[in-house]
């Protein structure tokens, strides 16, 4: 089991020192001259010659990508190209804060929800409600989240007048307040990930319900209820739970287009708005940060569906 | 002799391949996709000649008017008419979804037959870059190149989704071309002194297609889905094509007293990915069967 641990983390290092080249080369390095990007068409070649020279962009690609990189573990991302030239590190945290909340506020609506649709449809496999629940699910996750959202709006906020608009609370709002804002979001990402999370479910249920020890304990008599409570779904939610937890990383990142519907200050609005105002450092910080969240909680959920699911843990301990 | 068995395996094969058809046809999940999406082709190809207005210039007297029986989905701030708009919008994104995948398609094929016939370093270092590109939400990566170009042209933007989307396809192809690398057929090619060439493309290739159209058509629905919301947050098409996100993008914050502007476009995006998506499950079940 340790190795197999081991095995995962070292992966997953490779992987995350690969993703900062991705970006670094995407964000930083593909603009090409970053003077000339910036100060736009009309600049002196002096003035962009001493603003390469300013921020290290006349250095070569290898020089600055180690510079950079070498900056992440303490959590340095350089500093904003925008005025007022912050660290990037400050315009980020807040913006991460704000995603937490939402993405916390849509995983708790969307796990119970979800697990509820899948082991509804799980027990009747090949039914009209299976067929129903799986049909719905799945469309709602390929409709795009801001379509879902500005039905949401139109009808919950616009039409009903039950919540508010934005997702932007007040400065100073009460915890009250700030859930009212985050409700409409919260649902749109809830029925965007309704679909996969009990699509996940299902399939563990159906794989449980199909089991050996299920056939023991019904052909033992125990009556229908206690087999499905003591037997499928222990055995299919506690490797689900684990598996649904890799959809925190899209809940951190998916959500541009979301956080601009609902003008919600997130890191998605934070990352596009860096993109439109080509302040590089910032774009390339925001898109790490959210890269790196999905490796990190994929590699922890990993390693807890292997300490749940004991085939997993055999195999990878041989 | 051999020309009689190779006749019978033939005919044999296209009897699959029909039964398939007739498997899909009958399926209803298969038949409403598909109506859906050939409605919104029809309106594509024929476009300003079936409109009743101008979708994109016609200034009517009536602007912001709500719908009625001259504006069946009313008209827009400008004085255009949504039906129009709608009817018309479908062009564009397929245009742009369907190259941006086939593009993808074909080099990821490539890119997947190399790499799991030969195996080997290639193939590892490209599974490694494909966990690393799987990191980074496919919106926010193409959001990232298109900023850093400085172009939000029609092309930039298939070539992005293309690129984004071909270690995707790669990957499946390459998983499909290692479980058939060791099959007698293959190592009976190599025997036979073929180029490996000749072998990766003419032996296994074929017998890899199903996995591929799967694969193609769950991308192209995501291709859809890239092309509506990088429209939305004003880095896919830009004003003034007609097309659905662009309309939803230049109205949604005059939701609350023109909704129709939005809704009817809203409405259509949802019908194309539900109905692609549809087509993408129906081919998969009978594929995979």
């Amino acid at each position: 089991m340790a190795r197999y641990i081991a095995k995962r983390v070292g992966l997953a290092l490779v992987t995350l020192v690969l993703l900062s080249m991705i970006v670094f080369a995407a964000a930083q390095l593909l603009p090409g001259d970053l003077g000339r990007s910036v100060l736009g068409r009309d600049a002196s070649a002096e003035a962009v010659a001493e603003y390469n020279h300013a921020h290290g962009t006349d250095r070569s690609a290898v020089v600055q990508y180690l510079d950079w990189a070498s900056g992440l573990p303490r959590g340095d991302f350089g500093t904003s190209l925008v005025p007022p030239e912050e660290p990037v590190w400050d315009v980020i945290r807040p913006a991460l804060l704000n995603s937490l909340k939402l993405a916390v506020f849509a995983f708790v609506l969307v796990v119970p929800f979800g697990l509820l649709g899948g082991v509804l449809s799980g027990l009747r496999a090949g039914k009209a409600l299976d067929r129903g629940i799986t049909v719905v699910g799945l469309s709602l996750a390929v409709v795009p989240e801001f379509v879902t959202g500005l039905v949401l709006i139109l009808v919950l906020s616009i039409w009903a007048g039950w919540l508010p608009v934005t997702a932007q609370w007040e400065p100073g709002a009460g915890v009250v307040s700030q859930i009212q804002h985050l409700t409409l979001p919260a649902i749109a990402l809830t029925l965007v990930l309704f679909g996969y999370v009990a699509r996940i479910t299902r399939a563990g249920v159906v794989e449980a319900l199909d089991a050996d020890y299920t056939r023991t304990a019904f052909l033992k008599g125990l009556p229908r209820n206690t087999v499905i409570r003591r037997h499928v779904l222990r055995n299919a939610l506690l490797p689900t739970i684990a598996v649904v937890a890799t959809q925190v990383g899209y809940l951190l990142g998916g959500l541009v287009a979301i956080e601009l519907l609902f003008n919600y200050r997130g890191i998605g609005l934070t990352t596009l708005e860096a993109a439109q105002l080509k302040d590089y450092t910032v774009l390339a910080a925001g898109v790490l940060i959210i890269g790196f969240t999905y490796v990190v909680v994929t590699l922890v959920a990993d390693i807890v569906s292997a300490l749940l699911n004991p085939r997993i843990r055999f195999e990878a301990s041989e | 002799m051999s020309s009689v068995t190779v006749g019978a395996e033939r005919s044999e094969a296209s009897a699959a391949r029909r039964e398939r058809m007739r498997l899909l046809v009958r399926s209803p999940s298969f038949v409403i996709g598909a109506s859906v999406i050939l409605f919104w082709v029809v309106c594509a190809i024929l476009g300003d000649r079936i409109t009743p207005y101008d979708p994109r210039f016609d200034q009517t007297p009536e602007i912001g008017a709500a719908p009625s029986w001259q504006h069946l989905f009313g008209t827009d701030r400008l004085g255009r008419d949504v039906f129009s708009r709608v009817l018309a919008g479908s062009r564009d994104i397929l245009l742009i979804a369907p190259l941006a995948t086939l593009l993808a398609t074909v080099a990821g094929t490539t890119l997947g037959l190399i790499t799991g016939y030969f195996k080997g370093i290639a193939d590892d270092t490209i599974s490694r870059v494909v966990d690393a590109l799987l990191a980074i939400p496919l919106i926010l990566l193409a959001v990232t190149v298109v900023a850093a170009l400085g172009s939000r042209s029609t092309w930039t933007v298939i070539i992005v989704i293309a690129a984004v989307f071909t270690p995707i396809v790669a990957r499946t192809v390459r998983a499909a071309v290692l479980g058939e690398a060791d099959l007698d057929y293959v190592e009976a090619a190599r025997l036979r002194g073929e180029r490996s060439p000749y072998v990766m493309f003419s032996e296994v290739l074929p017998n890899v297609m199903p996995p591929i159209l799967v694969e193609a058509t769950i991308r192209l629905g995501y291709a859809i889905f890239a092309v509506a919301t990088l429209s939305f947050i004003g880095f896919g098409l830009q004003p003034p094509s007609p097309d659905w996100a662009v309309q939803i993008a230049d109205n949604y914050q005059d939701l609350a007293f023109e909704w129709w502007t939005v809704l009817f476009p809203a409405m259509a995006i949802a019908s194309l990915v539900v109905a692609v998506n549809l087509v993408s499950d129906s081919v998969q079940q009978v594929l995979e069967r």
